[in-house]
């Protein structure tokens, strides 16, 4: 075995371990401690978790993209919370009134548009004036955050359409839509990341941005594009999640940053990037989501979520390190 | 310090040179944010004559003073190249355990109790971060959960009042004036100068730039990397301990989520006042100049009518222009170089 | 006579205040290798940017053969045919060797799609020519080093070279890898592609070039055949002077050991080392990149432990957790990675040099300040460090001042040993014989002087004794009496190596 070897094989199957470790620990723990006479590992339950984790998991995605390529982007919950407003608000707008029910992709395209824009502004920051991704990111939130509370000030915004709702409810094969959205945003960015050559040069600015600049690969265009699809993504998630529920308030979305980059972290992609892929991602995104359910499950609040997750967040960094750990000889520094 | 530097690069080439246009436009940009927040106060003071009197400044400074003092900690944090996402949920951690303790035991014993219990949270995160060696982004982020978590914890998710809210001197810190000078602009006057000076005049400062100046290097000269890490997020803690007390003081009732989106804010002001992400540069001083800002943008806007919210745009506009202008001014070109 | 591939003329380029290349003309014959030269800061490297398009020239032409060209970027050159092969490995490690062969231009399908079979198939026909141990799936960061490099001038043959530029390429070969590399030059050569080789080493340059241009501060020296002239009348040309590397042994009487290593040994790294170092004695430690000498000063001063041995100061057994202990016991390093490890760039003149010192400089509560000063200038007179005053940014020197004040640095503490470690990597030929001159006078000062070099000549020049290293053990130690070039080349190459040709 190559040195390295074991640190490489553990790290890739260490989420998918600590999934199965979670699933054992909540069932038997759920046998003692849980309310309801329901098992954990029901399927039902199961369905339900894989569709409560698409808000997340869709702007894991992005984000993975994102990280892979160097950057960060900490306005995904600000973009979320703008594109699920203009998704509601403009089915109210009088222009769109004449429509009926074709104001829904109507609505819809105006919310992914919206998350795409936004996504390609912060892009086109960070390209043209070489600011920090994670400085722009940081502004971003706060101004996408002002431009939310601009719609309805402090009110909520709420419209019901019963097709959209019954769109977003529906079930295709035993999947919720949801799922499927899902299921399909990771293949599809699991696709870009592996075999096309946007994804792979994306990997290669992370990795060595230097040398792919050498190599003439246009670094700027890949950022922006990259961050246009995270913008994307997020909308994507907003709608579809604002679909089924009809109203959103202008906090809403706020630490989704947070729990996007727990996720995608958790599922071994590197901080400074270069590395990481979106199946891992996926794999966070459920870990995360299992938890939440999994300590609602044995009667824990959403206190203890939260410092479990944070806890969890540290531990695998943590784990990390020692793997790679050569001993005392490694140099001190 | 610009103008030094300008030269020491051409003395380098063995000529001086005299003052290029292109210098002086470096020089501009570089205080480029003193001159914008000097622009923009004669600006809003001519829309609005209140806006420059001494009672709306003082109310400007003391509702900035509890962002101010945390500011002043995530400054060390950030010059020595690392980041403190912590802040935010720490500080209403801070509240929740004051108030709570206040009834229980007192608020003589109330506060260094809860000094004690905030400086072990900063020891943790500067142990994991300053000796264990794990990413400061990180780390932070998953405290700003973990500590979030906690404070939901020891509240029982409950919003914490004090009983009696008249007959307690405890008001002083947020409420009192001393010397006619409210006393959270005091501390946060007080604590600038003290660590203002720690940071320019000290030892442990001049650890601190060169640890965030290259860490490598610092390790090879000597010096405890991770303990002058570790002691940046004392620092940190200590000052967010203290913008607990303040907060906790002024309303002597709290929810768990007061500190809640601090943390960016906090992190605004320090990169507003130029501190470089990168670590290894920044002052007190600067950072000080970046919460006044903050500050009084948000209270020109009040007093144009302006919502809330509009400040955030607002913000967004200067923290990206502040920093864009700083490094461009550093590289002598306006736009990246990004192909 | 045929025309050259690559031709620069007169070319100007100016930055404010400073000509840097002024009027330069350089050409690359077809099939030749053409080694460019200078001290640094003679304008190479800014030469090199004209030809790759990063800087646009105020005056001259580039011609490719008849024809005048314009490089409007690397994107430009690289399709024009000239390729170049930096000396740090520009390479993304997470991706596969085809993936980094091919960067940039990675064959598409439709959608946007990589073509991985054509990338596979023309990677290992090019892999194949090198005749490399890996293959195209292999993932770079899994490579050794010299691999790593392979990959790099693998690069180099995907275009249809006119002309390849070699930046210091064997600053990290073995000499095996070396001679792999020259195999691969030599294959260029007979291709006829025009070859320009920038290496401060001497010896690979009579090796293998045909002729060498040498620049001095911005100016055009000429160009000499090489089969006709020898390394002084190069440094000449390279300096205005003569560079002084004749033997230098001691004539003081040596003091007391200083320190002693004891069977020191660090996991793989190197095995059972002993030695000693005297007061007033200079010892040298050569041998191969790789061979563990970095990495027992890394364990003298602090920063790694040792698996088992003795380290002895003043015949006292000591150990040596930490840097700061280190230097509490009176040991220095000057380490091998100047601006990774040695300064803060950032930082002044004065702030670097007292670091080490900054907690015993003290006024009451705070840094004497008075006091830095006064022991900045101190050593800035005394090395003769080149900044207008302590407030300039060490970022803004040259190597050879930065290189000074790390050694101001370490003097102003007034150690027992003093490490240094590629004491003039990467600086002029002017600051290096000052810097061998002030290693002697240290020497002669009572200093305990430990040199690890990587050049001959330095280590011959400086060292009253010399440690050959090889593979992490100690072959010999030589004093100045016995070395030759012979002998101490065979014994960095493990017992019994012939020379290696």
């Amino acid at each position: 075995m190559q040195p390295g070897a074991l640190s490489k094989a553990l790290k890739s199957g260490a989420i998918w371990g600590f999934i199965v470790l979670e699933l054992i620990f909540f069932s038997v723990a759920g046998e003692f401690l849980s309310l309801s006479d329901k098992a954990f590992m029901d399927f039902e339950n199961m369905l339900l978790l894989l569709k409560q984790s698409a808000p997340i998991g869709i702007i894991a995605m992005g984000m993975t993209l994102v990280m892979v390529n160097g950057n960060i982007d900490l306005s995904v919950g600000a973009t979320f919370a703008i594109a699920a407003i203009i998704l509601l608000d403009s089915m109210t707008w009088p222009i769109f009134a004449g429509l009926g029910d074709w104001v829904i992709p109507v609505a819809w395209l105006l919310a992914l548009m919206a998350g795409t824009l936004l996504g390609a502004l912060n892009g086109l920051i960070v390209w043209k004036t070489g600011v920090d991704a994670f400085i722009v990111t940081l502004g971003s939130m706060l101004g996408f955050r002002g431009i939310v509370f601009m719609f309805n000030g402090e009110n909520p915004t709420s419209h019901l359409n019963w097709t959209l709702v019954d769109f977003a409810e529906a079930e295709f094969l035993g999947l919720a839509t949801a799922s499927w959205f899902l299921l399909a945003v990771t293949l599809a960015v699991w696709f870009l990341m592996a075999r096309t050559v946007h994804g792979r040069n994306a990997y290669a600015i992370g990795d060595n941005r230097e040398a792919a600049v050498n190599a003439g690969i246009r670094v700027g265009p890949h950022m922006m594009i990259n961050f246009a699809i995270i913008g994307f993504l997020a909308a994507l998630s907003a709608v579809i999640f604002y679909s089924e529920s009809g109203s959103v308030n202008p906090n809403d979305g706020q630490l989704y940053e947070l729990w996007v980059i727990t996720a995608v972290v958790l599922g071994g992609t590197k901080i400074t990037g270069g590395a990481g892929n979106v199946i891992g991602t996926f794999g966070g995104v459920i870990a995360i989501q299992l938890l939440r359910k999994g300590l609602g499950h044995i009667g824990a609040d959403t206190s203890t979520v939260n410092l479990v997750i944070g806890l969890i967040l540290i531990a695998v960094l943590f784990l990390d390190r020692q793997l790679n750990v050569k001993g005392k000889e490694e140099l001190k520094v | 310090m610009s103008v030094t530097q300008e030269n020491a690069g051409d003395l380098r080439e063995g000529i001086m040179a005299t003052p290029t246009k292109q210098q002086i436009g470096t020089v501009l940009a570089r205080q480029g944010i003193l001159i914008a927040f000097a622009v923009f106060m004669i600006a809003f003071t001519l829309a609005n004559p209140k806006f420059l009197s001494v009672d709306n400044v003082f109310s400007v400074v003391r509702s900035s003073a509890i962002l101010g003092v945390m500011a002043l900690g995530v400054t060390f944090v950030v010059i020595s190249g690392n980041l403190d996402l912590s802040v935010g949920s720490m500080m209403s951690f801070s509240t929740i355990v004051v108030l709570d303790l206040h009834d229980k035991i007192g608020p003589a014993l109330a506060i260094p109790a809860m000094f004690a219990m905030t400086l072990c949270l900063g020891a943790f995160i500067g142990f994991l971060v300053g000796y264990l060696r794990l990413n400061s982004l990180i780390v932070t982020l998953g405290m700003l959960s973990a500590i979030h978590g906690l404070t939901l914890t020891y509240s029982g998710g409950q919003n914490m009042d004090i009983a009696d809210k008249e007959g307690t001197w405890f008001s002083v810190f947020g409420q009192g004036t001393a010397l006619g000078i409210p006393v959270p602009i005091l501390i946060f006057a007080v604590l600038a100068a003290l660590l203002g000076v720690v940071l320019a005049k000290t030892a442990f400062g001049r650890k601190v730039y060169a640890v965030g100046g290259n860490g490598t290097a610092a390790t090879f000269s000597g010096i405890r990397r991770a303990r002058t890490v570790f002691n940046c997020y004392m620092i940190s803690a200590a000052c967010v301990a203290t913008a607990g007390l303040i907060q906790a003081s002024r309303s002597l009732g709290s929810q768990n989520t007061v500190g809640q989106g601090l943390e960016l804010e906090v992190l605004a002001a320090v990169i507003l006042g130029g501190a470089s992400l990168l670590g290894g540069s920044g002052t007190i001083f600067k950072t000080v100049i970046g919460v006044l800002i903050l500050g009084f943008i948000q209270n020109g806007l009040l007093l144009l009518g302006l919502q809330f919210y509009v400040q955030f745009v607002v913000t967004w506009v200067i923290i990206i222009l502040a920093v864009w202008l700083d490094i461009a001014a550093k590289r002598g070109k306006l736009w990246s170089p990004i192909a | 006579m045929t025309d050259p591939v690559l031709r620069l003329q007169d070319i100007v380029k100016t930055f404010p205040g400073v000509r840097a290349l002024d009027g330069v003309s350089f050409s690359v014959m077809p099939g030749e290798v053409h080694a460019l030269m200078g001290e640094n800061g003679a304008g190479k490297s800014t030469l090199m940017k004209v030809l790759g398009g990063i800087y646009q020239p105020d005056g001259g032409d580039i011609y490719m053969g008849d024809w005048k060209v314009v490089m409007s970027g690397p994107l430009e050159a690289k399709a024009k045919g000239i390729v170049f092969i930096h000396q740090e490995l520009s390479l993304a490690e997470e991706l596969s060797v085809a993936e980094n062969i091919y960067l940039g231009e990675l064959p598409r399908k439709s959608f946007g799609r990589v073509d991985w079979g054509k990338l596979a198939d023309k990677t290992n026909a090019i892999l194949e020519k090198l005749n490399v141990g890996f293959d195209a799936r292999t993932r770079v960061g899994d490579l050794s080093i010299a691999n790593q490099q392979m990959v790099e001038i693998a690069r180099a043959l995907t275009v249809d070279a006119k002309a390849v530029i070699f930046d210091e390429p064997t600053a990290s070969l073995t000499d095996a890898e070396k001679s792999v590399l020259f195999d691969v030059i030599a294959d260029l050569k007979k291709d006829g592609v025009g070859i320009v080789y920038i290496s401060h080493r001497m010896e690979e340059i009579f090796k293998i070039t045909d002729r060498i241009s040498i620049l001095r501060d911005g100016q055009y020296q000429g160009t000499l055949a090489t089969v006709e002239t020898n390394e002084e009348a190069v440094t000449q040309l390279m300096i205005g002077r003569k560079l002084d590397l004749s033997r230098n042994a001691s004539h003081h009487k040596l003091g007391d050991v200083a320190l002693e290593v004891r069977g020191l040994s660090c996991g793989k790294l190197y095995r059972d080392v002993s030695f000693e170092v005297r007061r007033g004695e200079v010892v040298g430690f050569y041998g191969l990149v790789g061979a563990g000498r970095t990495e027992i000063a890394e364990t003298l001063f602090g920063l790694r432990g040792p698996s088992a041995g003795q380290i002895l100061l003043d015949g006292e057994e000591v150990s040596i957790a930490s840097p700061a202990e280190a230097i509490a016991r009176g040991i220095s390093l000057v380490p091998e990675d100047r601006k990774g490890q040695g300064l803060i760039l950032g930082m002044n003149c004065r702030d670097n040099m007292t670091l080490p010192q900054v907690d015993d400089l003290k006024a009451g509560p705070f840094v004497a300040e008075g006091a830095e000063v006064a022991i900045f200038d101190k050593y800035r007179d005394q090395l003769d460090i080149r900044t207008p005053n302590w407030k300039s940014r060490v970022g803004n020197l040259s190597g050879g001042n930065q290189q000074k004040i790390v050694i101001g640095k370490w003097l102003s503490m007034h150690p027992k040993v003093l490490i240094v470690d590629e004491p003039t990597r990467g600086i002029d030929v002017g600051s290096k014989s000052e810097i061998h001159k002030l290693l002697r006078e240290l020497a002669s000062q009572g200093y305990a002087v430990m040199v690890i070099s990587s050049e001959m000549p330095e280590v011959l020049h400086v060292s009253d004794r010399i440690v050959a290293m090889y593979s992490g053990c100690i072959m010999r130690t030589f004093t100045s009496e016995e070395v030759t070039e012979d002998n101490l080349i065979q014994a960095i190459s493990g017992l019994g190596g012939d020379r290696a040709a």
